[in-house]
């Protein structure tokens, strides 16, 4: 997905045109450094130095009252790491969170996919506003979005149930019932997330060859065998991209539990994120540093996972 | 394909998904005319008996949100301004110029690009404290001025461009500094445009950050306001908080539809929302 040399395609021929002159090479040279500054200033103070206190951190004392001098903690080597893994609300966050990875993830790539491909081959008209309708949620707050579904999953003045009631379903206590509380957050998660996927699948299925599609029909394969023995496998570097960016993003999840649950009922719906904001809230810097490593060191792994696991085959 | 048959039925089931996916935002916005006592009403209703301003009246002048608007278009504006500025300048540098540290600045930018946001945020907490910036909007839209996903992005857009342009300018005598901003940036509109959009939409949902660092409510940007009153003690004014999430939303999509179709480019291309 990303070309990774630093040699630009078209600046290689200008290159080698002939040989520059020191000065006119002084020059690029003083006008890239002007042009690169301002970025490396903010860079370095606002990204490189906060990531590596923040590993310096995760191994100290640091509180609250450390704020101001960050260097005169303790060194306590991994007991905050020990900690993190030993305290039950965090460890239930991190429960909640692989559920809410293994089952949001698949079902936003199956929403996706399924409406990508649908727009793609199945119609001819209206394909825009289709798009533009399904991608809607995507651009819009999370916090506006979780505060109109909070309405929407109320047990009994809410839409969904009033629904559900009308064809005569159950109409649970959605945000209540700590068996439903994270379901509901899954769905909305799918909701507001397959979006992003159906406009890359859309952008992928253009790389699938009509010719390939169109001899395998005359061979007699019908649309299901032909999606699944061609379009799929040529998608396998889309849907990596798309498994990997979802899985990132389901990872960290925060919003969505802060304002529709805080977390609740009975820690049904914290995520190790909002965990480690809590730590945060309470002070515990050096804590909280611990655990938004531990997410990091996950989020390697699971990404170098779908890698091996998409990718390869 | 050469299937050209109408297929109703895959119209039908996608007017029923186009419509559960924008049913949340039409009750939204159709709530936030309803008085406190319909929106309470069981069954609920669809459409408003009795259309009121009244929520959004109430809004702007009781819970201040025209400050927090305010807020967020200044957080968000500076963010995107800042961005295109430098992300194109560090973008250009680095795909069609040749210096001394090139390859270790691509390189950092790269490795930032994979890191999450959690693991920074705590220590640029303490660093924005420590500059005197902790509940101040240059708090909220300093660390974000320039961001990797938009060097990364411009570099991309930069390297598809001939470098002969520059030769051409280094004849005509015109400095390195005037090829950039005369020659290369003004073809780096559709670039500068995705990233503009994608920037002022992550910068205005923005909400960890903003909760964290504005802690009164002078520098609240409007997802801080709307999530801490739906959970405080408004939490139960129905029609407030509809009217809030609107107003949170609205902008958002108006940007969104009038610069869709460069939009959903950006994303096709680049993949990242």
């Amino acid at each position: 997905m990303t070309s990774t040399t630093v040699t630009g395609t078209r600046a290689g021929p200008r290159r080698a045109e002939k040989p520059r002159t020191g000065q006119l090479r002084r020059a690029e040279h003083r006008a890239a450094w002007v042009l690169v500054i301002p970025f490396c200033l903010l860079f370095l103070v606002f990204t490189l130095w906060p990531v590596l206190q923040s590993m310096f951190m995760s191994f100290t004392d640091t509180r609250a009252r450390d704020l101001r001098t960050p260097f005169s903690v303790n060194v306590i080597g991994f007991a905050n790491y020990a900690k993190a893994l030993s305290d039950p609300v965090f460890l239930r966050a991190a429960a909640n969170t692989a559920a809410f990875v293994l089952f949001g993830v698949p079902l936003t790539l199956a929403a996706a996919l399924a409406s990508a491909v649908a727009l793609d081959k199945g119609i001819t008209r209206l394909r825009g506003l289709f798009r533009l309708g399904f991608y809607t949620p995507v651009i819009t707050s999370i916090v506006a979005v979780a505060v109109v579904w909070r309405f929407l999953l109320q047990p009994d003045s809410g839409l969904v149930n009033t629904v559900l009631g009308a064809i005569g379903l159950p109409e649970p206590n959605w945000l209540g019932d700590p068996y439903t509380a994270l379901p509901a957050l899954v769905a909305m998660a799918v909701w507001r997330n397959f979006g992003t996927g159906m406009i890359i699948f859309l952008a992928g299925l253009q790389s699938v060859p009509a010719a390939l599609q169109e001899a395998a029909a005359i061979d007699g394969a019908g649309a299901w065998r032909r999606f699944w023995a061609i379009t799929f496998p040529l998608l396998r570097p889309t849907l990596l991209f798309v498994a990997v960016t979802t899985t990132i993003g389901y990872l960290q999840f925060f919003e969505e539990p802060f304002v529709m649950t805080k977390g609740g009922p009975l820690n049904s719906t914290i995520s190790v994120s909002m965990a480690t904001y809590q730590q945060f809230g309470f002070g515990n810097y050096g804590l909280a540093g611990a655990m938004s490593y531990l997410i990091f060191v996950v989020i390697a792994i699971v990404t170098a996972l779908q890698f091996r696991l998409i990718r390869e085959r | 394909m050469a299937n050209t048959r109408p297929r109703w039925w895959l119209y039908l089931v996608l007017g029923i998904a186009l419509l559960l996916v924008i049913a949340p935002f039409l009750w939204m916005v159709l709530g936030s005319f309803k008085t406190e006592g319909e929106l309470r009403r069981v069954p609920p209703t669809w459409w408003p008996e009795v259309a009121t301003l009244d929520n959004y009246t109430r809004l702007f002048a009781q819970l201040d949100f025209g400050h927090y608007f305010a807020n967020s278009t200044v957080v968000a504006g500076v963010v995107t301004v800042g961005n295109l500025l430098f992300c194109s300048m560090v973008g250009y540098a680095l795909s069609l110029l040749r210096f001394p540290g090139q390859r270790a600045i691509f390189v950092a930018v790269m490795v930032t690009l994979m890191i999450p946001g959690v693991v920074t945020f705590v220590p640029l907490f303490m660093l924005v404290v420590n500059m005197g910036l902790a509940d101040s909007l240059p708090g909220l839209f300093l660390p974000f001025l320039a961001s990797p996903f938009g060097v990364f992005l411009m570099r991309q857009f930069f390297s598809s461009l001939p470098g002969d342009l520059m030769e051409a300018g280094r004849i005509d005598g015109c400095g390195e500094l005037g090829i950039f901003f005369r020659i290369y940036l003004p073809l780096a509109g559709p670039a500068m445009a995705t990233l503009g959009i994608l920037t002022f939409l992550g910068s205005w949902n923005n909400f960890l950050w903003p909760l964290v660092v504005a802690s009164s409510e002078s520098t609240y940007t409007l997802p801080v306001a709307l999530a801490l009153y739906s959970t405080g003690q408004n939490q139960t004014e129905y029609g407030l908080l509809l009217a809030g999430a609107t107003v949170v939303v609205l902008p958002v999509l108006i940007v969104f539809l009038l610069f869709q179709r460069r939009f959903i480019e950006g994303i096709a291309t680049t993949g990242i929302k």
